[in-house]
C-alpha cells in the first residue's frame, strides 16, 4: 500500500528533472530498489499508470534494478545475500556475528527523455 | 532523440526534508518525540497507557494516534488527561511527515516534555517513512513468534528501541528469546531493548525510567 506514496514521489522527481532538461516526454525511468525497502514492482507500475496519466511521463517504461540485501561475516569476512544464509548465521563458517551491509536503497537512478 | 540523464535522488527525500522540519520544531520546543511501530495487536496502545500512567506526574505528555479509522485508541489514552490528536489515514498503511506536521499544530508544544506518536499497526510500511521523531520504538510481542526479525527484516533496521511485550506469556508460548534476540542484533546491533509486560507492569519501570533520562537529556 505504501507503493502509492513511493510512486508519487518518484513521479515528482522524474518530472522535476525532465522539466529542468526541457523535455517534452519521459520515455523511461530507472529505479534502484533494495530488498529491505519492501517495494513491490508490480504495485509501483500499477500506480504509475494511474498517476502519470496526462503528464509528460504518461506511458513511460519503468525499470527496477533489484539490489539484494548483502550481509557480511565479522568472523571470516565472507559476503553473502539474505537468500544464501539461514537463521542469520554465516553460510561459510556458521558464525553468528554477521551484519547487514546493504539493501536499504530506494532511489531514482536516471530517466530517459525526449 | 532519446537522452538519458542521471538523477540519483532518494525517492523519499521530500518526506525526509519535511521530517527534518518536524524535528526542528520539536527541538525548538524542547520536546522529545517517540514513534511507536508494531504489528496490530502487539500492545502499542496498552504500552502507551502503561507509560503514561507512570510518567504523567513526572513529565508533561502529549499523544498523537495514527489509525486507518476510528478514535478508539485516542479515547483510551485521552482518559489519562493529556492532550491528544487523532490522525485517521483513511486507508494509508503508515504515518508520514506530511501527516505529523499539521498534527503538531494542534498540540501545545511549548508545554510538553514528551510526545508519544502511535503509528498505524503494520510491520512493513511505517519503516520507510521518517516522521521527524527522535526515537523509533518497535513493539514486538511474544505471541507474534520469534521468527519476526527473520521475516520482516526491514522494520528492525531503522529503529532505536525495541520493547518486547507480553513477556508474561513466555511460559505458555513457544518463543525462543535467544533466536529472536540474535535476529534483531544482526539487523540492528545498536538497539536498546526492554523486556516487559504492559498488562502486568513487569519491566515497565525500567523502560519509563530510561525514558525520563532521555527526556532530560533532550532538554539539556
Amino acid at each position: 500500500m505504501h507503493e502509492l506514496a513511493v510512486t508519487q514521489q518518484a513521479l515528482e522527481i522524474a518530472l522535476r528533472h525532465a522539466h529542468a532538461a526541457h523535455a517534452t516526454r519521459i520515455v523511461a525511468i530507472h529505479l534502484v530498489v533494495g530488498q529491505l525497502s519492501s517495494i513491490v514492482d508490480d504495485s509501483v507500475q500499477f500506480y504509475w499508470d494511474a498517476i502519470a496519466h496526462d503528464t509528460i511521463a504518461q506511458g513511460a517504461r519503468l525499470t527496477f534494478t533489484r539490489r539484494p540485501a548483502q550481509l557480511r561475516c565479522t568472523a571470516c569476512g565472507a559476503s553473502f545475500t539474505l537468500a544464501e544464509q539461514q537463521e542469520f548465521r554465516c553460510p561459510v563458517c556458521t558464525a553468528p556475528d554477521i551484519y547487514v551491509n546493504s539493501g536499504d536503497e530506494l532511489y531514482v537512478d536516471s530517466i530517459e527523455i525526449e | 532523440m532519446t537522452q538519458r540523464i542521471p538523477v540519483v535522488e532518494r525517492i523519499l527525500q521530500a518526506n525526509d526534508n519535511l521530517a527534518d522540519q518536524v524535528r526542528a520544531r520539536l527541538d525548538a520546543a524542547g520536546v522529545l518525540a517517540l514513534n511507536f511501530m508494531a504489528s496490530p495487536g502487539a500492545g502499542k496502545t496498552s504500552l502507551i497507557q502503561a507509560t503514561v500512567a507512570r510518567l504523567r506526574d513526572r513529565l508533561r505528555l502529549g499523544y498523537i494516534d495514527g489509525d486507518i479509522a476510528t478514535t478508539l485508541d485516542a479515547e483510551r489514552v485521552a482518559a489519562y488527561g493529556l492532550p491528544v490528536v487523532q490522525i485517521n489515514t483513511g486507508g494509508d498503511c503508515h504515518l508520514d511527515a506530511t501527516m505529523l506536521s499539521p498534527a503538531l499544530d494542534q498540540l501545545p508544544l511549548a508545554d510538553l516534555d514528551l510526545l508519544l506518536v502511535e503509528n498505524v499497526g503494520n510491520l512493513v510500511c511505517p519503516a520507510n517513512f521518517r516522521l521527524g521523531t527522535h526515537l523509533n520504538v518497535l513493539v514486538a510481542s511474544v505471541p507474534e513468534g520469534d521468527d519476526k526479525p527473520y521475516k520482516y527484516p526491514g522494520i528492525y533496521r531503522g529503529v532505536d528501541v525495541l520493547l518486547l511485550n507480553k513477556m508474561d506469556l513466555l511460559p505458555y508460548i513457544p518463543f525462543d528469546v535467544d533466536r529472536f534476540t540474535h535476529g534483531v542484533r544482526v539487523l540492528n546491533p545498536h538497539l536498546t531493548t526492554f523486556h516487559l509486560s504492559a498488562l502486568h507492569g513487569d519491566g515497565v519501570d525500567a523502560w519509563t525510567d530510561w525514558l525520563v533520562d532521555q527526556a532530560a537529556a533532550a532538554k539539556a
